[in-house]
């Protein structure tokens, strides 16, 4: 036994305060920090809905409609009377529900898909792609509109609508990275030690191909939401009386112009926490870049 | 002897990186004269292709770069990029690994080199063309008027290579950076760019730097040689002397691990341990916990490199220790 | 001895859009038990490629492959996988034949699952034998490929190709990616392993320098064709082939004092698409004849056991 000793060493420096780490990780990614910690903030709306809420959101009081936003009524009021803060607190949990529910189920679906198509090539490829592009040739909203309209209206129905037309892009992303993953050299060290084609795919083509769906999942969440909120608005999404970003600027929208109030908030909501996702997907998208040493 | 034509005087590049700096070079001297061949080799981490960038001004950053640099009397460190750029490619000019990866693949060959020189010099699309033609003879690549329109993909290796070199030729620059440009090549084809490289400094007294790990071709090329080991250059000399009696013991034991033709079946002796990572280095010299002459004083000092005559330097402490060298060391 | 592996003729064509590329062209060679025979030659001769057939990885047409007396497409099922236990191979690039996501005691260990079904400890404990035969220790099993450096992620490779116990390893180029110092370490490993274990090797490999320090018989190839067999010392001495020859020229010796022995020759490798009508290394040779621009020559057997594919070998007629 050659007696080499190839000793391991990984002599640590010393470790860099925790203050000194996060001060260098804010800097050189403030965008990405705000993303998140806005992102944060509304999750916490939304999971804490009850508690942040300052009044019952379904509460109907009439001799309290159409008031200003004022110190009793962050956001004012609606047209029922109902405190329209209270209303975007719950909102937050719809929304964030829509992003989770339409982005997974699109992951779900297309990742096997894509997996499969860029495994095996071939025919199995050109099946399963053909089968995806048929999704992919609606313009974006008009596949959703034509499903709800079958289906009927309603928030659950628009989820599925979303879900559906979004999938061929992830199938089309996974089957990429499944390409560029099959030609590694530990993929063919695996078929040649007779490891099943189940087992390499699972094992070995998925956990280094799942970076780009990952990425992409991240910066769709942002646009379930406003897909989502899009369908609510012209009616066809979440109904009343769902509280929903969406369908609460649309029930007010014919108000708009003398009580700016009702219409302006749920939007803004809709505007801040699509943009947080969307800088907190960047940010991730920059991170997981395997050009970028200091992540792993 | 006469200015050198590369004259590296205490090069240090660092990297700086969060909570630790890697330390690319450490305090590196060396100097290539005009007409000369310089070989500089080492293993992966040794710095030379990072020192070998540092004299076009090509560190990238966040890489910091501190000591001299002297091109043909010509400050290189610390200058701005406007005026680096007049002076790549007319005085020095460098050649890479991996050629295919040098050349844009949506232009022709022959148009990309001459994109490059009428950038350097004012002249029309003809001119440009018969100088570029000229400089494919010079590199012996067949049928220059054929190859100019040729794209990099349809050039092999050894023709991408011979199309790097004249690239770098054009402006007619007088040091030759070539950094590990055979190691991507067969065999073959890298004894026709040895031969070529040396008619070249030969024929048109060109100096060059040549990076390697390969010591075969150091020997089959080089009139020096600098031996580079964890940032900084640890024997020094001319290329018989430096590779028939090593005063390093790293350069030693390099030269013992290599299999060369003709040793027939023979166990090499190999170097224990791995290349330290140069962002957390020991204190003393580098290559001290790999070293069996390695003594106490080694451990708590870096050796400097000191003059044994004949232009040879070494950075070592034992240099005297060095076991009995004979004539027969290389087969 | 019975040959251990016995490849008869094989050839892989390539249909492309400009033509066939014949990247395989009609090789036969054996490979006898606890032998270490080396098949050489530059980018593009077809090496790498029959190395993939004899996997199973890509399929040769024409020809046989026979391993310890069975045809290897005869087989399936059961059989197949009791082949691929005792046929392994070790990759050229040990950055990317291991697995980035999984740790080096499921990389060991993936071998010993798929063959035989083992988990838990008993899976670990052959794990630990097999990284303690490559120099490895218990506490590298948790960790990743990218916490290694280039040898040691050899040494794991290696581990893994032997975690199955094979008769015979087939080693591709795998040394090239690592450097200089360490590539000693990793040649002397696969020595002793060689002769503790009683391997065969089939390694691959452009670097003659290395293949004569660990191989017994080499295997010369040019174009898709083998050009020149023999006994490494015997080959390398005295070499048939002038493209042995040539590559053996092209080789820069250490010896400083020796660089004019240094000679290269002209041109480059035949278009495959295009490729000559008698002997491929004809254009580039100086001893070519009329005849050997005709017809390709075939492997002849000399009365020594050497063959050589040439109508004008070296040291015959002159020196």
């Amino acid at each position: 036994m050659t007696a080499i000793g190839d000793e391991f060493k990984r002599t640590p420096v010393s470790e860099p305060s925790l203050a000194l780490v996060v001060r260098h990780f804010v800097t050189s990614h403030v965008l990405f920090v705000v993303g998140a910690v806005v992102f944060t903030v509304i999750v916490i709306c939304a999971l804490f809905a009850p508690w942040v809420a300052t009044h019952d959101p379904i509460a109907i009081v009439f001799a309290d409609k159409l008031e200003p936003p004022s110190l009793d009524h962050l956001m004012g009021t609606d047209s029922l009377g109902r405190d329209i803060f209270s209303r975007v607190m719950f909102g937050a949990r719809t929304s964030l529900m829509v992003g989770v529910v339409v982005t997974g189920l699109a992951i779900l679906i297309g990742l096997p898909i894509g997996l499969l198509s860029g495994y095996f090539g071939g025919r199995v490829d050109t099946v399963l792609m053909r089968f995806s592009d048929v999704f992919l040739a609606f313009p974006p909203l008009l596949l959703p509109i034509a499903i709800t309209a079958a289906l009927g209206s309603g928030l659950i129905n628009a989820m599925f609508a979303l879900a559906v037309s979004w999938f061929p892009w992830y199938a089309r992303i996974m089957r990429g990275s499944v390409i560029r993953v099959k030609n590694e050299l530990y993929i063919s060290a695996a078929r040649a030690m007779g490891v099943s084609h189940t087992r390499t795919m699972i094992r070995h083509v998925v956990p280094n191909a799942l970076t780009p769906v990952v990425v992409q999942g991240s910066m769709d969440f942002g646009y379930t939401i406003l897909a989502a909120a899009s369908l609510s608005f012209i009616g066809i999404g979440a109904q009343p009386p769902r509280m929903e970003w969406g369908l609460m600027a649309a029930l007010s929208r014919s108000k708009f112009l003398d009580f700016w109030w009702t219409v302006t908030f749920p939007g803004l909501a809709i505007f801040v926490t699509v943009l947080a996702v969307n800088l907190l997907g960047d940010g991730i998208r920059d991170m997981l870049d395997p050009k970028h040493k200091e992540f792993r | 002897m006469s200015r050198p034509m590369l004259s590296v005087n205490g090069l240090s590049v660092d990297f700086p990186e969060l909570g630790r700096t890697v330390q690319a070079v450490r305090g590196c001297d060396l100097e290539v004269g005009e007409g000369e061949i310089m070989g500089l080799v080492g293993e992966s981490g040794s710095g030379k292709s990072v020192t070998a960038m540092a004299c076009l001004g090509l560190v990238p950053p966040p890489g910091q770069v501190r000591g001299e640099i002297v091109l043909d009397g010509f400050q290189v460190v610390g200058r701005k990029e406007s005026e680096l750029t007049r002076v790549r490619g007319e005085l020095a000019a460098m050649i890479f690994q991996n050629p295919g990866k040098a050349l844009n693949p949506f232009f022709t060959v022959g148009r990309q080199i001459a994109d490059v020189l009428k950038h350097h010099r004012a002249i029309n699309d003809h001119a440009a063309r018969e100088i570029v033609l000229g400089a494919f003879r010079t590199v012996h690549l067949p049928d220059p008027d054929i190859t100019f329109e040729k794209y990099p993909h349809q050039l092999s290796g050894g023709q991408l290579q011979r199309a790097m070199i004249a690239m770098a030729l054009t402006c007619e620059p007088k040091l030759l950076i070539a950094d590990e440009p055979t190691t991507a090549l067969d065999v073959t084809i890298q004894a026709q760019v040895v031969v070529l490289l040396r008619e070249l400094a030969a024929t048109r007294g060109l100096s060059i730097l040549f990076i390697t790990h390969d010591l075969g071709v150091i020997a089959a090329l080089c009139d020096r040689v600098a031996v580079m080991y964890a940032g900084t250059v640890v024997e020094q000399g001319p290329v018989a002397d430096v590779l028939g009696r090593p005063l390093h013991p790293y350069t030693a034991k390099l030269l013992d691990s290599v299999p060369k033709l003709g040793m027939g079946k023979a166990e090499l002796t190999a170097i224990p341990g791995q290349v330290p990572d140069m962002g957390s280095l020991p204190p003393g010299c580098a290559f001290q916990p790999r070293c069996e002459r390695a003594s106490e004083q080694c451990r708590q000092h870096d050796p400097v490199a000191r003059s044994f005559g004949g232009g040879r330097l070494a950075a070592c402490f034992h240099v005297e220790d060095a076991p009995e060298l004979g004539d027969d060391r290389v087969a | 001895m019975d040959a251990l592996l016995s490849v008869d003729g094989i050839s892989k064509m390539y249909q492309t859009r400009h033509g066939v590329i014949r990247a395989v062209d009609n090789v036969s060679f054996d490979v006898a038990p606890g032998e270490i025979v080396a098949l050489v030659g530059e980018s593009g001769c077809g090496k790498s490629t029959v190395a993939l057939t004899l996997l199973r990885l890509i399929a040769h047409d024409g020809g046989r492959v026979m391993f310890e007396g069975v045809d290897l497409d005869a087989i399936g099922g059961e059989q197949e996988r009791k082949l691929r236990q005792d046929l392994s191979i070790v990759f050229q690039n040990p950055y990317s034949s291991l697995n980035p996501r999984m740790r080096i005691r499921d990389i060991v260990g993936e071998p010993l699952r798929t063959a035989y079904g083992l988990r838990g400890r008993a899976l670990n404990d052959r794990v630990r034998q097999h990284l303690g035969d490559v120099g490895l220790g218990a506490e590298h099993m948790n960790r990743f490929p990218h916490e290694f450096s280039g040898g040691q992620r050899q040494r794991i490779a290696i581990a893994r190709a032997l975690a199955l116990e094979p008769k015979l390893l087939i080693l591709d180029e795998p040394t090239a990616a690592l450097d200089v110092s360490v590539q000693a370490q990793v040649l002397n490993l696969l020595r002793d392993l060689q002769r503790r274990l009683g391997l065969s090797y089939l390694m691959i490999s452009h670097n003659l320098a290395t293949v004569e320090s660990i191989a017994d018989r080499v295997l010369v190839m040019y174009f898709g064709r083998l050009v020149e067999t023999g006994p490494v010392s015997e080959v390398f001495d005295h070499p048939r082939h002038p493209y042995t020859r040539a590559l053996l020229d092209s080789v820069p010796s250490i010896d400083p004092r020796h660089r004019d022995r240094l000679k290269s020759i002209e041109g480059e490798l035949p278009s495959p698409l295009n490729p000559p009508p008698g002997c491929a290394f004809a254009p580039r040779c100086a001893r070519a004849s009329a005849r050997c621009n005709e017809v390709a020559p075939t492997l002849e057997r000399h009365v020594d056991g050497r063959q050589v594919a040439c109508y004008h070998p070296l040291g015959q007629d002159d020196a």
